[in-house]
């Protein structure tokens, strides 16, 4: 009975702050608005590619190039929802109108995964069509072996890093804190760490770069990574399942 | 019915509260008080099961919070009227509340015409003073209807009609037989809504009583009595008669004097006897404020100190005598309103179980006294200009002062 009721309040809770739609509407807007731009750029440059390159070519990871920025977006509504409750003081009355503090935690994390899927998926969905009509003869169809799973994929990971910032933030509790690791975290040492070639093989075990493996149908070339898509998404919900838990750990234990 | 046994709670080395138990009875306003940081919120959050104790507990209806069956239909409470997102306007605010009680939508335009907020309700709370909160803040109290009421400080930040609106809410809400449990701060306010008291301090409990009991032990009765003030030598004289027949006579300000341990009928008795006429013989109670902050000076956390502005101050022209300023009664005196310590026994106030003496006996009488012109309650009986705490005054207090 409870967790319906926090699945009803925490939607309400959800609908009426303007802040859910600045966040979600940008991670939409960017992912794809920069997703069509590097498709354009990718169209043009397609001819003075290497063979190789023209091998590996995948039209469909390149309309989801936004993501890499749109991603943030996406951790700023996660950290939010929660970190919200505790920078108002709202979690007292939460909490004690519900005692039982996982089913509040988890209904709140229910409610703004949906709503992240939703929005993510539908983001997805415009960023590979968008992309693909960029992209013009090199373009993939949703058809293509892959495609369908990238493109669903996408709206996962959107889906997976908003859960996993709903994690690391009920752990951390502040939202400046939680931001102050997390946008860090993604936007630069994932990169770093993916890049550099002593610790690429630690970098590739991170959860965005492991999810993002999903949205990719054309393996790029000389690519040694030891799973695949599934896999890679597997990986990034592990992370998020850690999260949750040190989230709820912390929410159980310590005082509100 | 709230039921604490032993509450303690410790952060790191500092006790919050310690060993606290009390019992919060039904049909009744029971007043909360304490200095800031004596633990009053933490023994509301507490309470709520939002913060763990440390040892001992405490439980509503016999259940710890946390296993009370549907606990928000049967408790509310304001912690914090600024506990709400600002974005979010007040209807929204309480709708996600109720929902998350299973409370059907329609109560909340019900509380919001009980409080009064009906016509700001789609307004983002942002922009609501600190009165608009504390009236949100009543109003998810009252969501559920519940027979146990919590408030932290309910009527800071509101205007006089608000807080005539609370006191009058909270007593309606216990007269219905619920449970009514109100923090704060300030005596006067909880003397006028409060049916019971139950005062800490540093955490721990320094009294648990009615309200009628907790004056009748710790207000020391007094009589105002005031000679010619053309004939000084008329006062002298009565001061004397009165203290030959076991009285302790204190002067007032104004040239009256504060007369305990005499009837009001001797005292007339004795000023005929002296031949001495009487502008006024009035009856007079201390007021609680008072026995309040002496029950609790020894446990005050933040004490005020004289602001030194170090740093701050023009240098003054030479030849310049930097000007004296007027004290200010209360600023900078370690224990302004602490009474010289009643007597022997080192019994700071009375407890109805401790055997101190009667309240009109001996050096608490000192305290009137020492909050000067706060401490006479009866307007009939004040003259107009009793409230000058002029220079002569604070000297007499510091060379009264035993330290």
């Amino acid at each position: 009975m409870s967790a319906i009721q926090v699945v009803r309040s925490e939607w309400t809770k959800i609908r009426s702050v303007s802040s859910t739609v600045w966040t979600l509407g940008l991670a939409a807007v960017v992912t794809i608005a920069l997703g069509t731009l590097i498709s354009i750029l990718s169209k043009r440059e397609f001819d003075s590619l290497g063979a190789r390159e023209q091998v590996s070519f995948d039209p469909t990871f390149i309309s989801f190039a936004g993501m890499s920025l749109g991603q943030l977006a996406m951790i700023v509504f996660g950290v939010l929802v929660v970190s919200n409750e505790y920078s108002t003081g709202m979690i007292r009355t939460s909490l004690a109108a519900v005692p039982q503090r996982g089913t509040f935690l988890f209904g709140k994390v229910a409610v703004a995964t949906l709503l992240a899927f939703v929005v993510g998926l539908a983001t997805s969905f415009v960023a590979f069509f968008l992309g693909q009509a960029m992209l013009g003869e090199h373009a993939a169809s949703l058809s293509d072996r892959g495609v369908l799973r990238a493109v669903i994929g996408g709206g996962l990971y959107m889906m997976l890093i908003a859960m996993f910032s709903m994690g690391v933030a009920a752990m951390l509790r502040g939202p400046m804190l939680s931001l102050g690791i997390l946008m860090p975290f993604f936007f630069l040492i994932s990169n770093i760490l993916g890049n550099v070639s002593a610790t690429e093989k630690i970098g590739r075990y991170l959860p965005d770069q492991a999810g993002s493996k999903i949205m990719q149908v054309v393996t790029p070339f000389g690519d040694d990574t030891p799973y695949g898509p599934w896999g890679g998404l597997g990986i990034m919900v592990l992370w998020v399942m850690a999260a949750l838990v040190g989230g709820y750990a912390v929410i159980k234990k310590r005082d509100a | 019915m709230i039921e604490a046994v032993g509450l303690t709670k410790r952060y790191g080395d500092k006790t919050a509260v310690y060993n606290l138990s009390f019992q919060v009875r039904p049909g009744a306003v029971t007043g909360f008080l304490g200095p800031n940081g004596s633990g009053k919120s933490t023994t509301m959050r507490m309470i709520l099961g939002l913060d763990q104790p440390t040892s001992g507990q405490v439980t509503i209806g016999g259940y710890p919070y946390r296993r009370l069956p549907n606990a928000p239909r049967q408790v509310g409470a304001l912690l914090d009227a600024k506990a709400v997102h600002g974005g979010r306007s007040a209807r929204s605010h309480l709708l996600c509340l109720a929902q998350l009680s299973g409370i059907p939508a329609r109560r909340v335009d019900e509380v919001l015409g009980v409080v009064g907020l009906q016509d700001v309700a789609k307004k983002r709370s942002k922009g609501f003073s600190l009165g608009m909160g504390q009236r949100l803040g009543i109003a998810a109290a009252l969501l559920g209807d519940p027979q146990v009421l919590l408030f932290d400080e309910p009527v800071n930040g509101l205007d006089p009609e608000g807080i005539l609106w609370v006191r009058n809410l909270m007593k309606s809400l216990a007269a219905e037989g619920r449970t009514v449990f109100v923090s704060s701060h300030l005596m006067s306010e909880m003397a006028l809504t409060a049916d019971h008291l139950i005062v800490i301090g540093r955490g721990q409990l320094l009294a648990d009583m009615s309200v009628k009991d907790f004056i009748s032990h710790n207000s020391a009765d007094f009589a105002r009595v005031r000679t010619p003030d053309t004939e000084p030598q008329q006062r002298e004289k009565l001061t004397a008669a009165l203290t030959e027949a076991g009285g302790q006579v204190l002067p007032e300000q104004d040239g009256a004097l504060r007369v305990t341990g005499l009837p009001l009928p001797r005292i007339s008795d004795l000023a005929h006897e002296a031949d001495v006429r009487l502008w006024e013989l009035s009856p007079h109670q201390a007021s609680l404020e008072e026995a309040y902050m002496r029950m609790t000076q020894g446990a005050v956390d933040y004490r005020s100190t004289i602001d030194q502005r170090a740093g701050l101050q023009q240098p003054l022209p030479p030849g310049v005598t930097p000007p004296q300023p007027m004290p200010v009664p209360g600023q900078g005196q370690s224990g302004w309103y602490a009474p010289p310590p009643p007597q022997q026994g080192g019994q700071p106030f009375a407890m109805p179980q401790a055997p101190a003496g009667a309240p009109y006996a001996g050096g608490q009488a000192a305290g009137p006294y020492a909050a000067g012109p706060a401490a006479a309650p009866n307007p009939y009986a004040q003259p107009p200009a009793a409230p000058a705490p002029a220079t002569p005054d604070t000297t007499q207090r510091t060379s009264e002062d035993p330290r």
